[in-house]
């Protein structure tokens, strides 16, 4: 029973970082329609950039994860602004093909700049606690409870801010919101940035615990996109519940069924849902 | 008729080249880049047939090479088969995969079946990576035997391999020039345009799309089985996306859809890469912008440029010769106009 409570808390720190590199790509499947293979890379780099600025610059974990957020945003919306605006009337494979360009070229960039060892990011939040007889190291609290506050942010600035209600409405109809005058380059680059910032401090949460490489996001973009599929694509609840989901299947599948063969549990359940049901879980009806 | 002769005559001299190019080329190097070339070429036209023509973006297609080139490998090896035998099982083997993941992947659509297939191919990559007993996964697969002899035909030197590989890919641009241009291939395009027009039109999409992409694996599995008895060892990064990458990017270079595309994009991208071999693992800083930037700027590719630019060129023709036709009307029916008038007026 230990062990399975054990198990749960680790399905829930995982889960946690999963659900936001997932809020980050739903967001811009939302707006732009677009599957964006580069998702992954923008979670690399969000780590190297946290841990450079922490060993190279000296700055505290804290300011190191908010530049990197920024940074890594600013990269999102050049992207957009560089490839997939040119883009946005090209025919849908052409996306597909220059996310995996742009996600190539990040991480040849972060080989060459950074090099291609496995690098521990150092944290001051790795002692570890007992609460309620279980241990757990101070990170991984910090990991659930800062995922938990920014997913509620992001649910108020959605819901309750005119800017938040203008990314839904573009999200809704991209024409209609053009119409009622909301500037939809302004929002797709906001869209872009804030995607980019999600996978910056995913990174930057999850890097203390796992490491630092150039292919670092590669299982977590592929599984982002299992949760976005199971959750439905563009739907932002959909993205942190899958996430979660996601987490705990994990967790106690390595723990039950074989520690080697976890990751392929994700693909796994999308190969069954899709074969199920080919628009994914909770496609919208009637379109 | 003119278009064609000529263009018979071009194809003509390019296998002739193709041919003659080990007798005139002494560099053993030369001839190994060119049978990879050639092995690349067979499965960019696998990709190429489903991406190209039908429309779909398959993932999944470095895996399917993978399982070629393993199956032949443990056939050949742990089983113990006849080379060729277990040649025609790996390709069979593969096909047979191909159907199921077709006749599920298929019914997801767009993104849905690119993001459907990147897993099937990162599944495919984990489980040759981790079952150690019968790929041995990270360490490699050695020891896989050259082809076999047929009858007098002996495949042990590097340029009867070469022969080998240009004979199947002969044999692949045949099948497939013979299948764009007949009904089942204007099928393929007319799913690849529209999708919902195609079913309208009563053509079973579903059918036309699981055929044209057991076909696409077939030949991607034929690509992989070579390179298994060419390169004689395997290792599981031929199924990570980067391979994928490759193919995405000879294809496009060459040009998405053409029946040049394959050739021209495979063999230019490879002679390009030997010339920046001295960046080595950072080659994708370079090649990672420039499909980007080839997507958005020049999706047609090379072949596909060409094309346009004829079809452009011919239609300009067209508009002239109608123009000069035209004005030689005009000025007809006015010189006529004055006579006439000089006639009443005379």
């Amino acid at each position: 029973m230990e062990l399975f409570i054990q198990q749960l808390l680790n399905g829930l720190t995982v889960g946690s970082v999963y659900s936001l590199v997932a809020l980050g790509l739903t967001l811009v499947y939302g707006i732009l329609h677009i599957p964006n293979f580069a998702h992954g890379a923008l979670y690399m780099m969000g780590g190297y950039v946290t841990l450079m600025a922490m060993t190279k610059l000296g700055m505290p974990y804290g300011i190191a994860i908010v530049a990197s957020m920024a940074a890594v945003g600013l990269l999102g919306v050049l992207m957009e602004r560089l490839v997939f605006y040119p883009l946005r009337n090209a025919p849908p494979l052409h996306d597909k093909i220059a996310a995996i360009g742009i996600l190539l070229f990040l991480e040849a960039f972060a080989q060459f700049v950074w090099g291609a060892d496995y690098q521990t990011m150092p944290t001051p939040y790795g002692d570890v606690v007992t609460v309620f007889g279980f241990t757990l190291t101070i990170q991984r609290i910090l990991i659930i409870a800062s995922a938990v506050i920014i997913m509620i942010l992001l649910y108020l600035f959605l819901k309750k801010t005119f800017i938040g209600a203008s990314i839904i409405a573009m999200a809704q109809n991209r024409e209609g919101a053009n119409l009622v005058g909301i500037n939809t380059n302004k929002v797709a680059m906001l869209t872009f940035f804030l995607s980019g910032s999600l996978a910056a401090l995913a990174a930057s949460l999850a890097s203390p615990i796992n490491l630092v490489f150039p292919g670092m996001g590669h299982l977590v973009i592929l599984k982002a996109f299992v949760i976005i599929i199971l959750g439905g694509m563009g739907s932002i609840p959909g993205a942190i519940v899958g996430g979660y989901i996601l987490g705990f299947s994990e967790s106690l599948g390595a723990t039950y069924v074989s520690n080697d063969y976890k990751d392929i549990i994700a693909f796994a359940i999308l190969v069954i849902i899709l074969t199920v049901k080919p628009n994914g879980l909770f496609a919208k009806e009637g379109r | 008729m003119a278009i064609l002769e000529k263009r018979r005559l071009w194809l003509a001299a390019l296998i002739a080249a193709a041919i003659l190019f080990p007798l005139f080329v002494a560099n053993g190097y030369y001839v190994h880049m060119m049978t990879i070339s050639f092995i690349w070429m067979i499965a960019v036209y696998g990709l190429n047939l489903f991406a190209g023509y039908t429309g779909y973006l398959s993932l999944a297609h470095a895996g399917f090479f993978a399982i070629g080139a393993y199956a032949l490998g443990i056939l050949t090896v742990k089983a113990g088969w006849p080379f060729w035998l277990a040649f025609a099982a790996a390709c069979l083997l593969t096909t047979l995969i191909g159907v199921f993941v077709g006749l599920v992947a298929l019914r997801t659509k767009e993104h849905f079946f690119a993001i459907y297939t990147l897993c099937v191919g990162y599944i495919i990559y984990l489980i040759i990576d981790k079952w150690d007993s019968l790929t041995g996964g990270v360490r490699g697969f050695i020891g896989i035997p050259a082809p076999a002899d047929i009858g007098p035909l002996s495949f042990q030197t590097p340029v009867a391999q070469y022969y080998l590989v240009l004979f199947f890919l002969l044999v692949v641009v045949w099948i497939m020039h013979r299948l764009v241009y007949s009904l089942t291939g204007r099928t393929y395009i007319a799913i690849r345009n529209s999708e919902e027009l195609a079913l309208t039109l009563g053509i079973s999409t579903m059918k036309n799309k699981l055929a044209s992409f057991v076909l696409s694996v077939f030949f991607t599995s034929l690509a992989g089985a070579l390179y298994a008895s060419f390169i004689r060892f395997l290792g599981p990064d031929i199924a990570y996306v980067s391979v994928m990458f490759d193919f995405l990017t000879y294809l496009l270079v060459g040009g998405i859809g053409t029946l040049a595309g394959p050739v021209v994009g495979t063999l230019l991208v490879t002679f390009l890469s030997q010339q920046l071999q001295f960046l080595q693992d950072y080659r994708m800083l370079i090649f990672g912008p420039v499909l980007t930037l080839l997507i958005i700027f020049y999706p047609h590719g090379i072949a596909g440029g060409i094309i346009r630019l004829k079809a452009r060129r011919s239609e300009a023709r067209r508009l002239q010769l109608e123009a000069t036709q035209a004005s030689a009307e005009l000025a007809a029916a006015s010189r006529q106009e004055r006579s006439e008038r000089y006639a009443k007026e005379g």
